[in-house]
């Protein structure tokens, strides 16, 4: 059969029976009733619990490890050693030895006979300070200098002259230069690479590392034609995951070298092979399988370390089934954290509002390896531009992607200093935004970007009310209590990910999917037979779905928005495909050509004339007893994909100028993501994202303690979350019709969970005349912020 | 005070129980003293009981048995294992979740003789012979309770795993507050923990579950 590429594509909106409805997740009848089984739910007979012991260190070299008195315990059937004596510890809760007993108490009990002896090295753990005379570097590059460099498009040939004169430390493979080429990398860089003399790495002297500076355009003649130039400092500090299904997996050795593991994942399909290399087997021997992920959030793509030795000490055990899941605390402290950022930040613009120039002195913490800039100034693209960032090597713990990596921090610093510099020229921050809203556009601008954002700022206001509600900033009414409004809007990619569906139609009629996909609450699974459901003209309920398992056809981890794009496409192809190949069984019986049928509300009918019809389950025994199949892929044939998204983020609250408490009275989401399947799961997508951004705003904080380096809340009644009476009135507009819908459906997890911070830090300086310069806008901010009278100079 | 969420109003009530039963801290200080092993955070019951009738518990295990869900479940257990481990670990009852371990997240929670309490704050030992319902006895797919049923209406979840504790806690809420505000929603429901948000459809959801619970 020949593939027309015109027939992949998304039927027309007259044409589609559930795409776009409002469709409750098929799932949810198992998790209100306590049936949907969770990794940390698994249990089976002779099933042992596994336990940690924790580095209580922030920083430390172990010593010696004795194990002698755990291993006889009575219900201890095997401990095993994960660091050992030599290793350096870099952040407090760090694995040292796990135990895997009958029971849990029996485990915990032999952590405490464990003795290790470690030698406390200095730790650092303050991201806040600003870092100041911190020298450029000018030891040989690391190759993470390089790819900064790439990354913040410094000039090439400042690139080059860098590593002429302080030459590398690794070595230049011929993997890397094909990376390099397939990124467009010039080659002058990489024959620069190539011809570099490589050097010995210089120990860090310092927690600090200055990465090259960043100039586009003429910034200082730019902060020269400005009328007003307004300056301030904005961050946010490291938070957690939090998933509360913390991470955790159980492994079984089916024989000596098949492992079978269940992880809590956002990767069912991808990590057979991060198992495979550490425990030296071969990655086809690494069954993999997931039914439901209790929270992911960026943080679950790895086998990760307590993965494989949960299989190590199954192994020790003789291959029994070994369950770890991690305690609240560890969860907190070793799982995962968003890396932190501040900024001390000018912007210069013309009386009329017209952005003229931006420069950041940036700095942040993504655990021992420092980490990265993020996006600045974020989606508003200012012409002149000078930026600087000093990454902060802490022991705070390691970094993990977090919904939207580096998008929130980037739109706090550049929404909060756009929004400061419109109260400086006694402007509306909307008006402001919209007089420079050509700047959103991006270079090759095929989506109408700057004239979407417009689109949407122009609704969430009327959705909130700005116009009338709008103040001056700082004349938020009479009383202690102010009221005030701030807004951000934000960008994501989310084109879909590689993909692979494989669906059967059967001679009985019934039809299923597999797909080594997971669903992460989403909604995946509803959205994935809802397609092929609509494909094939059936209710819902005639879809048998099978994901979770990397037995099934390889699909992409679920992060960076990529699922919907990818499962949608590649079910589209399949049922497709499948239902091409069942037209042409039934054709004969319908005495019409197979490209004259069409699937319809359970029929096989002919175009023309649907009166000459078959039922599905008629058309469906003209298979003989061969099922037809088809696998369909993403990327593929047939244009059914595109990327980037945007949306805009309103926030009304009112802020207690006594205490300093921050009530949110009503926000509104207004969000694009080309064509929605289930109407009902992705607006869950844009409340669960505002709801994540008020905690994220107002409560969420990793505190750490400068004196143990430890985290001094890994617990959910100081790491807190926002309640079902921290929620005001929520508004959500998703953006449909022509224009969006002809680009197929693209990722929304991430998008609008980047804005919500921007605009609720706006909104508390709208009220009460000051910025809060860092989150989590506590009460004791706020009060410390007005007395200060929104002097920016100590922080 | 009408507002005060079930478990509070619980806690109050067992202290109140043991100061009547006329002893002090100090007695209390001498049984656990003399049975050293006893659970430390023994409920009001066996604080009520005289010395010399307080059986040594442990520390090894003791037969438990538990009504749940109208049925009843035998095991042998440490006293020190919770409520919510008995149920998840030893009869396969998964639906009550372990998240935070410490009474604070409300996904572990249980009705107790119809009161939501958080289980794993709770020992198995000290729920004996009470009727305990899980979200699994409150309705299964085919046969959801009103408010399991509101919540899929609702889209109230997402991950689902702080759901059955909120599906339960919103039960016990109801419960007691049949027509509810959304004053009292907000605080009635605030001791459950959401990560992804789904906050905005739990309320739709119990004001659905009010109304259903109308013509029940």
């Amino acid at each position: 059969m020949a593939d027309d590429i015109s027939k992949y594509t998304w039927p027309a909106a007259e044409k589609r029976s559930l795409i776009g409805t409002r469709i409750s997740r098929v799932d949810g009848p198992d998790k209100v009733s306590g049936r949907a089984k969770y990794t940390y739910d698994l249990h089976q007979p002779g099933m042992l619990y596994g336990k940690v012991l924790r580095s209580p260190h922030a920083h430390a070299k172990v010593v010696s490890v004795d194990t002698s008195v755990a291993e006889k315990m009575p219900g201890v059937k095997a401990v095993h050693v994960i660091q050992a004596p030599g290793t350096e510890i870099q952040w407090a809760g760090d694995d040292i030895v796990v135990v895997a007993a009958v029971d849990e108490q029996t485990a915990g009990d032999a952590l405490r006979a464990i003795k290790v002896e470690y030698q406390p090295l200095p730790h650092f753990v303050d991201d806040f300070s600003e870092p100041k005379n911190v020298p450029e570097g000018s030891g040989p590059l690391e190759q993470r200098d390089i790819g900064g460099m790439l990354q913040n498009q410094v000039p090439d040939a400042q690139i080059i002259q860098a590593i002429q004169q302080r030459g590398i430390t690794f070595k230049v493979t011929d993997e890397m230069i094909g990376r390099m080429r397939e990124n467009k990398i010039s080659e002058d860089v990489i024959k620069a690479l190539q011809a570099a003399p490589q050097k010995e790495p210089e120990p860090a002297k310092s927690p600090f590392r200055k990465e090259s500076e960043t100039i586009k355009g003429e910034p200082d003649d730019a902060f020269k034609q400005s009328d007003v130039v307004s300056e301030g400092v904005y961050g946010c500090p490291v938070i957690t995951h939090c998933c509360l299904e913390s991470h955790g997996s159980m492994s079984e050795w089916t024989d000596d070298d098949h492992l079978f593991a269940r992880v809590s994942t956002q990767n069912v399909s991808g990590l057979a092979g991060q198992f495979a290399q550490a425990l030296k087997i071969p990655a086809g021997n690494v069954h993999v399988h997931q039914d439901h992920v209790g929270g992911g959030f960026g943080s679950k793509f790895g086998a990760d370390r307590w993965g494989i030795y949960t299989a190590q000490v199954s192994k020790k055990a003789g291959g029994k089934p070994v369950r770890y899941m991690l305690e609240r605390d560890a969860e907190l402290e070793v799982a995962g954290c968003r890396p932190s950022a501040f900024a001390r930040v000018k912007v210069g613009a013309k009386k009329d509002g017209t952005l003229l120039a931006w420069e950041s002195h940036s700095w942040g913490t993504g655990g021992p390896g420092g980490g990265g800039a993020p996006p600045m100034p974020y989606v508003v693209n200012i012409p002149n531009q000078r930026k600087q960032h000093v990454a902060i090597a802490t022991n705070i713990g390691p970094a993990r992607a977090w919904r939207a990596p580096n998008h929130p921090q980037g739109c706090l610093i550049t929404m909060g200093a756009i929004d400061d510099l419109a109260a400086k020229l006694n402007m509306d921050t909307l008006d402001l935004v919209l007089k420079n809203i050509q700047l959103t556009a991006p270079p090759n601008d095929e989506f109408h970007r700057a004239d979407t954002y417009r689109e949407e700022l122009l609704m969430a206001a009327d959705l909130i009310g700005w116009k009338k509600k709008w103040h001056a900033r700082g004349q938020g009414g009479p009383g202690p209590v102010k009221q005030g409004l701030g807004l951000a809007i934000h960008t994501w990619g989310g084109r879909g990910h590689d993909s692979n569906c494989q669906l059967t139609i059967h001679p009985d009629g019934s039809v299923d999917i597999k797909m080594g996909s997971q669903d992460l609450g989403t909604g995946t699974r509803t959205c994935i037979m809802i397609v092929a459901a609509d494909s094939l003209g059936l209710p819902l309920d005639q879809i048998q779905l099978n994901i979770g398992d990397n037995q099934y056809p390889a699909d992409g981890g679920s992060g960076g928005s990529t699922t919907i794009g990818g499962v949608s496409s590649s079910t589209r192809r399949a049922a497709v495909d499948a239902l091409s190949a069942l037209f042409e069984k039934v054709a004969p019986a319908l005495n019409a050509q197979p490209g004259d049928l069409e699937a319809v509300k359970g029929t096989i009918r002919v175009k023309s004339n649907p009166s000459r019809s078959l039922s599905w389950k008629d058309a469906c025994a003209k298979l003989g007893t061969q099922p037809v199949q088809a696998v369909g892929k993403n990327p593929g044939p047939g244009n059914l994909i595109s990327s980037g998204v945007g949306g805009a983020i309103m926030a009304d609250v009112s802020v207690d100028t006594e205490t300093g408490v921050v009530k949110m009275n009503k926000m509104v989401c207004v969000q694009d993501c080309g064509l929605i399947i289930n109407m009902k799961t992705a607006e869950s997508q844009c409340y669960g994202a505002m709801i994540m951004g008020i905690a994220t705003t107002l409560y969420e904080e990793k505190v750490m303690d400068p004196t143990t380096g430890k985290m001094l809340n890994p617990n959910m009644d100081f790491y807190r979350l926002a309640g079902i009476g921290d929620i005001p009135e929520l508004v959500v507009h998703m953006m449909t019709g022509k224009g969006y819908e002809e680009r197929g459906p693209i990722g929304l997890g991430e998008p609008p969970t980047v804005g919500p911070a921007a605009a609720i830090s706006n909104a508390v300086a709208n009220a009460i005349g000051v910025r809060v310069p860092f989150l989590p806008i506590t009460p004791d901010r706020v009060v410390a912020a007005l007395n200060q009278g929104g002097s920016h100079a100590s922080i | 005070m009408d507002d005060l969420p079930d478990k509070k109003a619980k806690k109050r009530k067992s202290k109140q129980s043991s100061s009547q039963s006329g002893f002090s801290r100090r007695d209390f200080l001498k049984i656990t003293g003399a049975t050293a092993a006893a659970p430390l955070v023994a409920g009001a019951a066996v604080i009520a009981a005289a010395p010399a009738e307080t059986a040594i518990q442990g520390p090894g295990k003791v037969p438990i048995a538990l009504n749940v869900n109208g049925k009843r479940y035998n095991a042998e257990l440490e006293p020190r294992v919770t409520l919510l481990d008995a149920l998840r670990d030893q009869f396969e009852l998964t639906g009550a979740k372990r998240v935070c371990d410490r009474g604070t997240c409300g996904a572990c929670t249980v009705l107790l003789e119809g009161k939501a309490v958080y289980s794993c704050s709770v020992l198995a030992i000290d729920a004996q012979l009470k009727p305990i319902t899980t979200v699994e006895g409150l309705g299964q797919p085919g046969k959801l309770h009103p408010v399991q049923q509101a919540f899929v209406d609702n889209d109230a979840q997402q991950c689902g795993f702080c759901t059955p504790g909120f599906v339960v806690a919103c039960k016990a809420f109801l419960d007691q507050h049949p027509n509810p505000t959304p004053e009292q929603i907000n605080h009635g429901l605030s001791g459950n923990f959401c990560r992804c948000g789904t906050y905005a459809g739990i309320r739709l959801a119990v004001m659905q579950a009010a109304k259903a619970g109308k013509g029940a």
